[in-house]
């Protein structure tokens, strides 16, 4: 085929395109992700019994801030690395910020504890289960940003992989506050962060093959 | 280089907006772009240049939402080019990298002399006959879009649709195409 034809048949596929057709598709899917990791978090893991008390208490809120801003700077950084030519600073630079404020406020934290309670603040009640669960309601999330970020032109599949898995985490991670009862900085900073961070790491894996176009 | 981008990013603009004649001017202008820009890389097999020129507009075009307003359509256009010639060179296994810095490159090139894409030709055969029927009379026979519908018994809407489609899949079928 010569290119002069193939630029014919280009030009008769051409529909306006909306300004924020990015964002809205990104989103539109953020929904339904979040959609199906509500109803893993009510019927897998079941709702905190005490939610209706906690949501009147300060640290469900950090918590829930936290693990949502960590899912935010991944969404940015989606919607940046999703478009050839640009480039992801911003959004990591405000990741790592938020990181490292709460990993600061939780060392402050587990310092000013005598050994047993800093013991007990680490391990609270569930620290064996609580980053795989939050791996695991990543996973659906995961899988949606991923292929919508194929729709797009990631040009550097790697970091818009762990970007995409950084949001699903951090999303997710939010939506597990409704289950999960942990109510220190230090549990949140250890646990919750590592399982957003190793959900990026997925997604950075599963980026390099599932981000070729 | 100033010249190019402000001549490129109007068009870009006008094609996002629905206008298929600015469109085409954007595309062609952009081809000639790619042809000396991969023409001066890909010395070795220069069977392959008017293939990855096919192959990066069709994705300029499917992929066109991603371009970010704010940004030089250059910039955008480049990053798609160099990523398309790297993907190209991974496929064929060599073991070569483009710089980062060969944007200057990219604005700068000479027109080349066209052949034809043999890949393109090869994936058209392997779509469905509907499919390539409707194509092929857009492309062949210089029908408009409704009146290849038409031919087809399609309604115009869903011949938009299914050329959308056909485009789709020669892009991807494309990237499967020289292994």
């Amino acid at each position: 085929m010569q290119t002069d034809e193939l630029i014919d048949l280009l030009a008769a596929d051409v529909a306006p395109v909306a300004k924020y057709a990015v964002v809205r598709r990104l989103a539109l899917g953020a929904g339904a992700g979040t959609i199906v990791v509500l109803l893993l978090v009510v019927s897998w893991l079941s709702l905190r019994p005490d939610l209706a008390r906690a949501v009147t208490g300060a640290f469900f809120w950090i918590k829930a801030a936290y693990t949502a801003a960590l899912g935010a700077a991944g969404f940015w950084a989606v919607e940046r690395l999703g478009r050839p030519g640009t480039s992801a600073t911003r959004p990591a630079g405000f990741g790592a910020l938020i990181l490292l404020m709460f990993v600061l406020a939780a060392l402050l934290q587990g310092l000013s504890l005598s050994g047993p309670a800093r013991l007990i603040a680490v391990q609270g009640v569930s620290w064996t289960v609580c980053t795989r669960n939050i791996v695991i309601l990543a996973a659906p999330l995961l899988v949606i940003t991923l292929l919508l970020v194929r729709q797009l032109a990631p040009t550097r599949p790697v970091a818009a992989g762990f970007a995409a898995g950084a949001f699903s985490g951090g999303l997710a991670a939010t939506l597990y506050g409704l289950h999960c009862p942990e109510a220190t900085f230090v549990f949140v900073a250890l646990w919750y962060t590592l399982g957003v961070v190793i959900s990026g790491g997925i997604g950075a894996a599963l980026g390099r093959w599932a981000l070729r176009w | 280089m100033d010249e190019l981008e402000s001549t490129l990013k109007p068009l870009m603009l006008e094609g996002l907006n629905g206008d298929a004649p600015a469109h085409a001017r954007l595309l062609k202008l952009l081809s000639e772009r790619l042809r000396a820009y991969f023409g001066r890389r890909l010395s070795a097999s220069p069977d392959d240049v008017e293939d990855l020129v096919q192959e990066t507009l069709l994705a300029v075009h499917l992929r066109r939402a991603t371009y970010d307003l704010a940004q030089p359509f250059t910039a955008w256009a480049h990053a798609i080019a160099r990523y398309k010639l790297i993907d190209h060179w991974r496929r064929c296994k060599i073991r070569a990298t483009a710089p980062l810095d060969d944007v200057a490159d990219f604005l700068a090139s000479d027109p080349v002399d066209t052949d034809a894409g043999l890949d393109l030709t090869r994936v058209l055969a392997t779509l469905p006959a509907r499919q390539r029927a409707l194509v092929e009379d857009v492309k062949v026979q210089g029908l408009s879009l409704s009146e290849a519908g038409l031919r087809g018994g399609l309604s115009e809407g869903a011949a938009k649709v299914a050329l959308h489609r056909a485009l789709k899949q020669l892009a991807e079928r494309l990237r499967h195409a020289d292994r």
